[in-house]
């Protein structure tokens, strides 16, 4: 293989933060990313995500701290003397060169001798599966091809980091699944470090070895997509990995990693995913598909089913309490609106968490 | 107009309304109307007597005698040369002006306060900033006296009632003009592309070279054209601060000469019309060239 990603051992965020005047964009970050690693940047839009990756890139100066590739320090570098790839997320390709000159230009500008420079464009058409395609102009392209050449143009150049911006955000849903393999394939192919921004928990999950979960510019939850899932530090997070019933209570008891919170006068048991305070506020968090139609007893809530649709192998209905919390559940069997039904979930399937600080929820 | 009412006709297939309307005709193409009587009156009309008047010479004789003497004799000649010294140079500086101007603006956040003083020249009119500049630059005005309070020269440069004097009046009338329209179209450029040049370790030279300069080159050609038009037309300043007799006797001067002083409207016409067509041959030489160049969107992206 002619394309040879730079070798390092890790990329080192030291309490990068970045301000925008007042605003704190960025606060403390420090992330090691190693080598071979796919990292996503996942949380909502002005969490700071894309923020991070364009200081990474360059394209934003930092405010403080720093950015070290090894034992260089790279954030005082300009984003050219940098040489991290980047996928932008409108793709931003030269809308005047074509698909080999657009994939070449990085090449070209560091003088690569011409040979040597179609034998990498070559190898990067192929890797990006795009032959044939190499005299057609960015307009001529569907996007799931400008994507590609996007790819192919930040790949071809050997960067040690591969930074993607929200890269599939302007695909439709079926080119999105596609591409979201692709781009884990050419990560295998080449062995290469991505970082990868991202609002879609989905494709962090599906792609990435770790997750950076960022919320008002700091960092939430570091972990793999499994730990993330499983356990959620924050109930932000939580939300985040689809935790989609959050019941608000009053802790009642609290031991170890167990909790238990009154819920408008529910008993429920789960467990802690923080410190808790008996008498202070806490949620019960709880994903739609554990939540089942059950009989009174322990762990259960009586909802009044405000709507249900059919899903294919089962249905998803949302209802309320009186209490005034919303519920989305799963369920086998169909249940009329309107009636009253009881939601159980197991002790295992909650997780409780302290009620989130003011402005950082 | 008959034509255009419904035909009930089945078996002929779409009715004439609908065969125009395929082509883009209806009932709100007649809005096209007014505009088209306007320019008929204005414009073609106001042409096409001018055009057929400069073949038909005051002193009788050949039909092409008005353009057999502009050709024949140096003093209207000349003009030509004349102002085509003063346009394309202070088109092209104008440009060149412009173009790092326009990169540096791009990037503010107070450009209006800085396009309002730009701005500001147009508003005055040419006269007025002749009249400026023959006070300010000429041999006792403040541009001097200070040169020479500092000893830097010993006799006033004279600056007015020859070329430097128009060029002066014209880049200061003709810049704002270029620069707003190179602003536009500098900034029309989706600023992600100079991003991703960056990160493909393209230096700001190679951005400007690579990316920029491509992209801009068609609406470079557009600044060009619009800009040497109104400089080629230059009147007031050529007179008021250049040597009308002389160097800056410029193609306007040889017309209004012909039409107020010797009466000869024929003549006039002929040399307005020659104006005309060497403006035109310049602004398709131009135009023409944008063919080599990239003139789709400024934007990567689709849509």
């Amino acid at each position: 293989m002619t394309i040879a990603l730079s070798q390092f051992e890790e990329v080192r965020l030291d309490r990068v933060s970045r301000d925008f005047g007042t605003l704190n964009a960025l606060r403390d970050i420090s992330l090691t990313i190693r080598r071979r690693e796919f990292i996503a940047l996942l949380g909502p839009s002005g969490c700071g995500k894309s923020t991070t990756l364009n200081c990474i890139a360059g394209l934003l100066p930092v405010t403080g701290g720093a950015i070290w590739l090894d034992k260089h320090r790279v954030d005082t570098l300009r984003p050219e003397e940098r040489g991290f790839g980047m996928v932008f997320q409108n793709y931003a390709l030269f809308p005047h060169l074509n698909v080999r000159q657009n994939i070449g230009f990085g090449l070209k500008m560091r003088g690569t001798l011409k040979a040597e420079m179609d034998r990498k464009v070559d190898e990067a058409l192929s890797l990006v599966r795009l032959q044939g395609q190499e005299h057609k102009l960015p307009g001529q392209l569907s996007g799931g091809q400008q994507q590609r050449v996007a790819i192919a143009r930040a790949i071809v150049i050997e960067p040690p980091l591969v930074l993607m911006d929200e890269p599939l955000s302007n695909l439709d849903a079926k080119l999105r699944l596609e591409m979201r393999a692709e781009i884990r394939r050419i990560h295998n192919e080449l062995g290469a470090t991505t970082i990868y921004v991202t609002h879609d928990q989905d494709e962090a999950l599906s792609l990435a070895d770790r997750i950076v979960v960022l919320r008002d510019g700091v960092i939430r939850q570091v972990g793999t997509p499994k730990e993330l899932y499983e356990q959620p530090a924050h109930l932000d997070v939580a939300d985040f990995m689809g935790f989609r019933n959050k019941l608000k209570g009053r802790v009642l008891s609290s031991t170890n990693d167990r909790a238990v919170i009154d819920v408008n006068g529910a008993q429920i048991h789960g467990i802690a995913r923080e410190k808790l305070s008996s008498g202070s506020s806490a949620y019960a968090a709880i994903r739609p598909d554990d939540l089942v139609v059950g009989e009174p007893g322990p762990n259960s809530l009586a909802v009044t089913v405000d709507t249900i649709e059919y899903r294919g192998r089962e249905f998803v209905g949302t209802a309320h309490s009186h209490g005034g919390h919303d519920f989305v559940f799963r369920s086998h069997v169909s249940v009329e609106p309107g009636s009253q039904i009881h939601l159980h979930a197991g002790d295992e399937r909650i997780l409780v968490f302290a009620e989130p600080i003011q402005g950082r929820a | 107009m008959d034509a255009l009412a419904p035909t009930p006709t089945i078996l002929e297939g779409p009715s004439l309304r609908q065969r125009l309307a395929a082509y883009g005709f209806d009932a709100v193409t007649l809005l096209v109307v007014p505009a088209a009587i306007f320019s008929l009156l204005l414009f073609v009309y106001p042409f096409a007597f001018g055009f057929i008047l400069s073949f038909e010479p005051k002193a009788g004789g050949d039909w092409l005698a008005n353009y057999k003497r502009f050709f024949s004799d140096p003093f209207l000649y000349e003009t030509i040369g004349k102002t085509l010294g003063l346009a394309v140079p202070v088109t092209l500086l104008n440009l060149l002006i412009a173009v790092p101007i326009a990169f540096r603006v791009r990037l503010m956040r107070r450009q209006r306060l800085l396009t309002t003083i730009l701005v500001l020249p147009i508003t005055l009119g040419t006269v007025l900033v002749a009249e400026g500049l023959l006070n300010y630059l000429g041999p006792q005005g403040w541009f001097n006296r200070t040169l020479m309070t500092f000893g830097l020269i010993s006799q006033p440069l004279k600056l007015v009632h020859n070329y430097w004097g128009v060029f002066a009046s014209l880049v200061i009338t003709g810049f704002p003009f270029t620069f707003l329209l190179t602003l536009s179209y500098v900034t029309g450029i989706d600023p992600a592309l100079e991003q991703a040049a960056a990160t493909l370790g393209a230096s700001a030279w190679q951005r400007f070279r690579h990316i920029y300069l491509p992209l801009l080159m068609p609406g470079f050609a557009i600044t060009f054209c619009l800009s040497f038009v109104q400089a080629f037309s230059v009147f007031p300043s050529a007179v008021l601060l250049g040597e009308p007799a002389g160097l800056t006797r410029v193609i306007s001067i040889a017309a209004y000469q012909a039409a107020f002083e010797e009466y000869d409207y024929p003549m006039a016409s002929a040399v307005a019309m020659i104006m005309g067509f060497v403006q035109l041959a310049i602004v398709v030489a131009v135009l023409a060239s944008r063919g080599l160049f990239y003139r789709g969107p400024a934007s990567g992206a689709k849509g």
